[in-house]
């Protein structure tokens, strides 16, 4: 286990170089000039702005600069936000996307489990088709679809109670934070539904299952302990990417619901080209995401012995 | 069953067990077959193929211009009514003659040319503030503020400001000496708006013939737009058509591209085995682990888009170098597989050189597979499209996408929500489509992938 939690976490660091290379080349050949804009006045200016940013060294010099800087933690300073820098952003934006991302991939992971394995105890029956005809719905539509109708049932349900229960947009509380997170969950929780009927359907049809229900196990105890058990093996193997998929797709989400997330930031970075937020927010992305599938890993080994062998 | 009943003599042997009595079929056969006895697979195909024939033959029929703007029609829901009455040109208010009744009333008939209000004086206020809603006003909410009339103005308020051929409400707030709104002593009435055009302005739209005889009071058609307009006045049958020609574009052909580069890719990885193999994959590992959304807005941004351009060919790209590690590592399996197999071996005992064994015996074996990656592959390039367009990291305007017509759409939803759905529904239809075909394609095709039914 440890020698195998080694290898994993530096096979992640090499990831984490790979992301960053590609991001700096990525950046260095994108045209245009960071100090185009009005700041670089005179010649003199301009050279002095360009030794601030380390933009006068040679690339290979810049490359091996930036890649220390990484290592040590430092991301740089904004271009476009004097003297801000970009681990400050970082840390002021970052955790409204985790707390928004987390609560998401816990919206989708419950609701996934749970609908699977509705469908499954009632397979082709009323309540499977209902919800994976939700299911088709869900893996179909985009999520700034969901995003408005979600807004504007916000709105109309305000609106009949005459108070404001739920907060439309912003952030701030713990209600701010509840229908978007379902929002942004509703994609990923519908793919989750589907792998877990299937994977449910798997085990109902597995020796050990029968092998309960010939002891005379009850139904509930067999649901519980032997199905269940089984069939979620594969949905937390899917965890990882979902996280993945959840915090990177929640730009749609923070934008319309305006909430000042990490991911609004880089589009507006983008839109700004703001080169050093850019690379910043790309490398961190990259490493929580590399991060965060080594670690759903990692535990799938803890609740699954027979990986942690191999 | 008694005894006597039983017989126990020997059957005569029949020749005719082993005979196949029907025709074999092939893979591809049989996989139609199914394909056909499945009615969600080919209610999708047909959406599919439709969708198709409404994007290439669409402009075709439906002959208007996507850029162009009908500024008489703005944000027109679907079937709206496009008949307009011939007005004089606006002449200014004299005011000469008194208004007959009582509180607030029109002057005249309301018309998009103008709507004018008259009051009656109230003692205790010397000002009034007029408001504009398209709902009924509720107790704190009056609409849009149009402006403040002073007593010595006389108690008369024309509004001329954008008016559309809808409902409103109008109210007129009194004012009190120290400048408080006494909501208390409001008066709103609800005003239906004629939609009016001037003979002048009629012949310049095209709308008659410069010879007609038409006189003040007759009626003229505008333009039709069966599926309404956009805030801008552009017609939206015809922005979905262009922008189902750029979504589909991207959808169909990067997945394609895509699908036979990760084809290419991962069948040399798996033949040759080995180094090779091992350091192919690991970069095709890396790949993958590129966050997908923040390095497609980092290409977006490196192709760069010059005034002018769609910013299509960018997305393609991008979309090509991040999209292909999934399919590669798919075929390196399946080719690996497949290597092992007798068929194989005898094929390269007998002598055939790698490139014949790739073409007539992996390929060829791994093509269900890869259909249907290419048909998943399109869903997902549809909804990137989509995500991007919409977040302003996609195709450039005027260029017509369904996710930067929803972008457009989801500003004033509350409004015009035609504006937000129908493009919805087309990237669901389209989504839904594809994810049913796949769906019934892997069951057809590959007998180990098929769906728990």
């Amino acid at each position: 286990m440890w020698r195998y939690t080694f290898k994993r976490l530096i096979q992640g660091i090499v990831t984490v170089w790979f992301i960053a290379t590609a991001t700096f080349f990525v950046m260095h050949f994108v045209p245009g000039d960071p100090l185009s804009d009005a700041r670089a006045t005179s010649e003199q200016i301009r050279k002095n702005l360009e030794a601030r940013y380390g933009l006068d060294k040679p690339l290979a010099e810049q490359y091996y600069i930036y890649l220390k800087n990484i290592a040590s933690g430092d991301l740089g300073i904004s271009f476009t936000q004097q003297n801000r820098e970009v681990n400050d952003i970082i840390r002021e934006h970052f955790p409204v996307s985790a707390a928004l991302g987390v609560l998401a991939v816990v919206f989708a992971a419950l609701g996934g489990i749970l609908w699977g394995a509705l469908t499954a105890l009632f397979r082709n029956r009323m309540p499977d088709i209902v919800i994976m005809f939700f299911v088709v719905l869900g893996v179909s539509v985009p999520s700034f679809v969901f995003a408005a109708l979600g807004q504007l049932s916000l709105v109309t349900l305000n609106d009949w109670l005459g108070t404001s229960i739920l907060p439309v947009a912003g952030w701030g509380s713990v209600q701010h934070l509840l229908v978007p997170s379902l929002v942004l969950g509703l994609g990923t929780m519908a793919f989750l539904t589907r792998l877990m009927r299937s994977s449910m359907l798997e085990v109902t049809g597995a020796d050990y299952v029968r092998t309960a229900r010939a002891k005379g196990l009850n139904a509930t105890q067999i649901f519980i302990r032997h199905q269940l058990r089984n069939a979620i093996l594969p949905v937390v193997t899917v965890l990882g990417p979902a996280i993945a998929t959840i915090t990177t797709g929640g730009f749609v989400v923070e934008i319309v619901f305006a909430i000042p997330g990490l991911g609004r930031f880089f589009v507006q970075s983008v839109q700004q080209l703001d080169y050093t937020v850019i690379m910043g927010t790309t490398v961190f992305y990259g490493g929580f995401l590399v991060f965060m599938v080594i670690a759903v890993d990692l535990v799938y080994g803890l609740i699954d012995p027979r990986v942690r062998v191999r | 069953m008694s005894a006597a009943e039983l017989d126990f003599s020997p059957a005569e042997r029949s020749t005719e067990a082993a005979r196949i009595v029907r025709p074999s079929l092939s893979y591809w056969q049989d996989a139609w077959r199914r394909l056909r006895q499945n009615p969600r697979t080919m209610t999708s195909l047909v959406i599919v193929i439709g969708l198709l024939a409404f994007t290439l033959a669409g402009p075709w029929i439906w002959r208007v211009d996507p850029a162009n703007q009908d500024l008489d029609q703005l944000s027109i829901p679907p079937g709206a009514p496009r008949s307009a009455f011939i007005v004089e040109p606006y002449r200014a208010w004299t005011r000469s003659a008194p208004v007959p009744g009582a509180g607030l009333r029109l002057a005249e008939e309301a018309s998009t040319q103008r709507v004018r209000l008259v009051w009656d004086t109230r003692e205790d206020s010397p000002a009034f503030e007029v408001f504009r809603d398209n709902y009924p006003p509720t107790a704190t909410a009056l609409g849009i503020p149009l402006g403040e009339v002073l007593l010595s103005d006389g108690l008369a308020f024309e509004d001329r400001l954008a008016l559309e051929p809808t409902t409103y409400y109008y109210s007129i707030v009194p004012v009190d000496a120290d400048n408080h709104l006494l909501m208390n002593a409001r008066e709103t009435i609800k005003v239906d708006v004629k939609r009016v055009i001037t003979l002048e302005g009629a012949r310049q739209r095209g709308l008659i013939a410069e010879d007609a005889r038409m006189q003040v009071g007759d009626q003229v058609r505008l333009a039709l737009h069966p599926l309404g307009t956009d805030y801008l006045g552009r017609d939206m049958l015809a922005r979905l058509m262009h922008g189902a020609r750029v979504s589909l574009f991207i959808g169909i052909v990067a997945p394609l591209l895509y699908v036979l580069l990760g084809v290419a890719y991962g069948s040399i990885a798996g033949f040759v085995g080995g180094a090779t193999d091992q350091l192919l994959m690991r970069f095709a590992d890396f790949v993958v682990a590129l966050p997908f959304l923040l390095f497609m807005i980092l290409f977006k941004v490196l192709f760069g888009i010059g005034p002018g351009e769609s910013g299509i060919v960018p997305m393609l790209v991008a979309l090509v170098i991040l999209g292909w590690p999934a399919t590669a590592r798919l075929v390196r399996g399946q080719i690996l597989q497949i290597r092992e197999e007798s068929y194989v071996s005898a094929a390269r005992l007998m002598g055939s050189p790698t490139g014949y064994l790739i073409a007539r015996h992996m390929i060829p074996n791994t093509l269900g597979v890869i259909l249907v990656t290419l048909t998943f592959a399109i869903p997902s390039a549809i909804f990137t499209e989509a995500f991007l367009s919409f977040i302003g990291m996609g195709v450039a305007p005027p260029t017509p996408s369904w996710g930067s017509m929803s972008n457009e759409g989801i500003k004033t939803m509350l409004v015009s929500p035609h504006e937000l759905i129908l493009p919805a529904i087309f990237i669901s239809v389209t989504v839904l489509a594809f994810n049913l075909l796949g769906d019934g394609l892997r069951d057809a095709l590959d007998a180990r992938m098929r769906s728990v039914e």
